[in-house]
């Protein structure tokens, strides 16, 4: 039995369709993040679920029951706006005791619980604060725990931490994975973020252009990428087209490869990390799944060594640890290996990937 | 950005202008004895004494401070629906309705005097004093429905749709969220309505100026029996309460936002 | 809260109670207005319903065009002075710190909201023999005994000016407010003195800005009914003045419909066109 059930999700304005046939199944107490760039509909798709947005199309089932068109007052789901969305009327306290108080919870039960909530997201005492006087950060966690003082079915989270600084970001996302693995509550994350997201879920689900690309654990999004956009929007990549010649055989500009997985004949696209990708000095002897280019820039990140290496007039983008780093330097000739096993041969571009089951 | 000094002299002369009739009539009321002397002969609060003392006096104060209060309340019950329905629908129909509010308050009052003043008539209402107060809270209607617009606008729709998802309907959203965030507005927009009632006098008089005294109308048919240092005294009134309601709003409420400038402080 | 389309009749209660009292009270008497400016007079009662356009032949009169005319003119006038002195005040107005331009804005409302009559009395005074300003003169010698200036052509400018001015200023505030003040001092550092800068950047910037509040204080001016009759002569009525003679006094209902709705019809069209102004700054 699933918890969530997007069932064919769609929102159309107008001519224009944000969301477009949306279908996922979520379990219970799994933690997931739609990902993708600005306006590819993950935020839409999220306001669908939470009973902000009316689908154009589709169903939402939780529980195999129906709450497709369920006022989002009676979903008894608890959300996390981008903007936080903090009452400025009311304290740190009266923010969290809020939903309480609209059930008629009496004021001393009301006082007990926000102060619990508070110590759940650490700031014991701070319930009598205004908003105002809060840091970003405690402002976060505020949002965090109203929405949370329902005990809610499911719990959204919009953007949350986008207004924070990078170094409170990453602690943050570490602290809310670790407070949903307490409670285990089934939570949905919308981020732009690919770090953040890769940090956080259980279930990555990897949105462009209103449709899902793609619904699969971290490091199967990120090995496996369904399709070129989801390759290269989830950490860098290098995209190689070439022409099948031979069972097993791609001809590449500069080259070929020998590797599994290709189709008989016609077109390939494949993705190859950048860390997957060797680099050794020209002299190397050739051999196997070897181009030879230029080097034509490194930089060097302290943690990795970046070289971007221009090959039959495309570009390849290699990562060595710095002590792996080969001895080359820029505008020499250079070898670059690609190994089978690092392949990953995505469909032909123009093949839609939302049509793959995911 | 002319020269600061000519800026400043044209500051103050603007200031010198504006302050000077009252100035004027400020000295005049205090004239000990029943004449328009300026400077003052003699210095007396009598005339100010004689506001509340005076029956005639007395009761036009009263009279416009009982209407000027109703038609404020009736034009706020009026705007507050009108602009959350605005604020809360998407139905640009009812901008025809926001339009129609508004119209009152830009043609030449003359007009909607002249329009109410053919109503009560034809259904024979003429001189009832409740219509005054009728007349008043659409004739002002304008103001909070101005006020109220701008109050709404300044919402942030995310605290609603996060008291929705908290289990808030929308009456309770109103009740919790959109009306402690409004309020200032609210007020601002009874204050307006209320010291434009306070002062109005062609619609009142065309509507009861036969049978109900207001202080605007109280003043003008005492001029033309002549000037008496009363007039003054009560001028003066005015304009102290007229500035300390303005003054109110500027208080608690961010004037220069309600009067159309951007200014975003926080 | 979904913002969508209001769909059940409890979705659309809350409007209900304000277009009722809308239509009741303002678009229904305005349309008894437009019935009476065709009815029949009755002397000495109200109106008998007909259709009948006599009263909009009056217009034709020699007298008639010479009030409207004096009317348009003087209204011009004053909007023509409130906005020259009201344009370069409020712009300094607008870059005023906070503070101050509360209390100017308090001042300017305070006066706004008094009544007519108030103003009509204070500047009466102030131009009267025995409180007037002639008696400062006097008093420095500049005159030689005090005198009264009010009633005069003057006295009604300056009054009217004096009612016309805060609602200028209101009126241009938000733009001005809003003026980008980048816009100047890139002017001033391509070498434009403050004077050149305010009338080769802020005066053109704002010309649609100035047309509307000229229409717009011009409306306002045409709706002045007590400081005519107050401050000026018998020759300077103004066409709200005789709407309310001839409703109050003379008992002309359908006379004064009949000027009112052609006041409506030119203040509505001014209007329309301020508002077209206003739009084309926005766009």
């Amino acid at each position: 039995m699933s918890a969530l059930v997007l069932d064919g999700l769609t929102k159309r304005y107008g001519s224009f369709t944000a969301v477009h046939g949306a279908s996922l199944r979520i379990p219970h107490g799994q933690f997931v993040c739609l990902l993708g760039p600005s306006g590819c509909g993950k935020t839409t798709l999220m306001r669908m679920i939470a009973g902000l947005e009316e689908p154009s199309g589709g169903r939402l089932l939780i529980d195999d029951g129906d709450i497709t068109t369920t006022p989002a007052h009676k979903r008894d789901f608890g959300m996390v706006f981008q903007s936080l969305a903090l009452f400025p009327h009311l304290t740190a306290g009266e923010n969290i005791a809020y939903p309480l108080r609209i059930r008629g919870v009496p004021a001393a039960e009301r006082r007990r619980k926000a102060e619990s909530l508070l110590e759940l997201v650490r700031l014991p005492g701070m319930g009598d604060r205004p908003v105002s006087r809060l840091s970003g950060g405690q402002r976060q966690r505020v949002a965090i725990a109203r929405a949370l003082a329902l005990e809610p079915k499911l719990f959204l989270l919009d953007e949350p931490l986008s207004a924070l600084d990078a170094k409170l970001r990453e602690a943050m996302q570490i602290e809310l994975k670790q407070l949903q693995r307490r409670l285990g509550i089934t939570t949905i994350v919308v981020t732009h973020d690919q770090r953040e997201a890769l940090t956080m879920a259980d279930l990555v689900v990897v949105m462009s252009e209103g449709q899902i690309r793609q619904a699969a654990p971290p490091m199967e999004v990120y090995r496996r990428p369904a399709d070129a956009f989801v390759a290269d929007f989830i950490g860098m990549t290098n995209l190689l087209e070439g022409d099948v010649t031979a069972p097993g055989r791609l001809s590449v500009p500069g080259g070929e490869l020998a590797l599994e997985g290709l189709p008989r004949q016609g077109r390939a696209l494949l993705s190859v990390r950048p860390e997957e990708v060797l680099l050794h000095p020209a002299t190397t002897p050739g051999g196997a799944n070897r181009l030879s280019g230029t080097l034509s820039f490194v930089r060097d990140l302290g943690a990795s060594v970046e070289f971007r290496i221009e090959v039959a007039g495309r570009e390849i983008v290699a990562l060595t640890r710095p002590q792996d780093r080969p001895a080359v330097e820029p505008g020499g000739a250079v070898t670059v290996e690609i190994p089978a096993g690092a392949c990953v041969v995505l469909p032909a571009e123009g093949q839609a990937a939302g049509e793959r089951p995911s | 950005m002319m020269p600061r000094w000519f800026h400043s002299l044209l500051a103050g002369l603007v200031g010198l202008v504006l302050a000077a009739p009252i100035l004027v009539v400020a000295g005049v009321s205090l004239n000990a004895k029943r004449s328009l002397d300026f400077p003052p002969k003699g210095l007396s609060l009598a005339w100010y004494a004689e506001i509340f003392t005076d029956p005639g006096w007395r009761g036009a104060l009263i009279t416009s401070l009982v209407v000027a209060v109703l038609s404020a309340a009736l034009a706020v019950a009026i705007a507050f629906p009108l602009a959350w329905f605005i604020w809360r629908w998407r139905a640009p129909w009812a901008r025809a309705f926001e339009v129609l509010g508004m119209t009152p308050f830009i043609l030449p009052p003359v007009i909607t005097a002249l329009g109410f003043l053919s109503f009560w008539a034809t259904f024979d209402q003429y001189g009832e004093p409740w219509t005054v107060v009728v007349s008043h809270a659409v004739f002002f209607v304008t103001l909070p429905l101005v006020t109220l617009s701008l109050g709404f606008g300044a919402v942030d729709r995310s605290y609603v749709e996060a008291a929705s998802t908290m289990g808030a309907d929308d009456r309770t959203v109103l009740r919790t969220v959109v009306m402690p965030l409004v309020r200032p507005y609210v007020i601002s927009g009874f204050a307006f309505a209320f010291v434009l009632s306070l002062n109005e006098y062609i619609v009142a008089y065309m509507v009861a100026g036969f049978t109900l005294e207001t202080l605007p109308i109280k003043i003008f048919n005492a001029l033309r029996y002549g000037y008496t240092p009363t007039m003054a005294s009560v001028t003066v009134l005015f304009v102290l309460l007229t500035a300390a309601v303005f003054g109110l709003i500027a208080r608690f409420g961010d004037l220069p936002r309600l009067l159309g400038a951007w200014v975003r402080q926080d | 809260m979904i913002r969508r389309a209001p769909r059940s009749l409890a979705e659309h209660a809350p409007i209900l109670f304000p277009a009722l009292m809308l239509i009741v009270f303002f678009v229904i008497p305005f349309g008894l207005m437009i019935a009476v400016s065709v009815a029949r007079r009755i002397p000495g009662g109200f109106y008998e319903p007909d259709f009948v356009f006599a009263n909009y032949e009056r217009f034709l009169t020699a007298f008639f065009g010479g009030v409207l005319s004096f009317s348009l003119e003087l209204a011009a006038l004053v909007a023509a002075v409130a906005v020259g002195i009201g344009f370069p005040f409020t712009y300094r107005l607008a870059r005023l710190p906070r503070a101050a331009q509360v209390r100017w804005l308090v001042f300017l409302l305070s006066i706004l909201s008094l009544s007519e009559v108030i103003i009509g009395f204070a500047w009466s005074t102030l131009l009267s023999r025995t409180a007037g300003i002639t008696n400062l003169l006097v008093a420095v010698g500049l005159m030689a005994e005090p005198q009264s200036l009010s009633p005069s052509f003057g006295a009604l400018l300056a009054g009217m000016v004096y009612q016309a001015f805060p609602y200028t200023v209101l009126v241009l505030y938000p733009a001005l407010a809003r003026l980008d003040p980048a816009l100047v001092e890139a002017s001033r550092t391509l070498g434009a003195s403050p004077v050149k800068a305010f009338f080769t950047v802020v005066v053109p910037s704002q010309r649609n800005t100035i047309v509307a509040t000229l229409i717009m204080a011009f409306v306002f001016a045409l709706g002045s009914y007590l400081l005519p009759q107050l401050l000026g002569r018998p020759q300077h009525w103004t066409l709200s003045v005789l709407i309310t003679d001839q409703a109050i006094y003379q008992s002309n209902m359908p006379f004064a419909a009949a000027m009112a709705v052609f006041l409506v019809l030119v203040s509505l069209a001014l209007v329309g066109l301020a508002l077209l102004a206003g739009r084309k700054e926005e766009a």
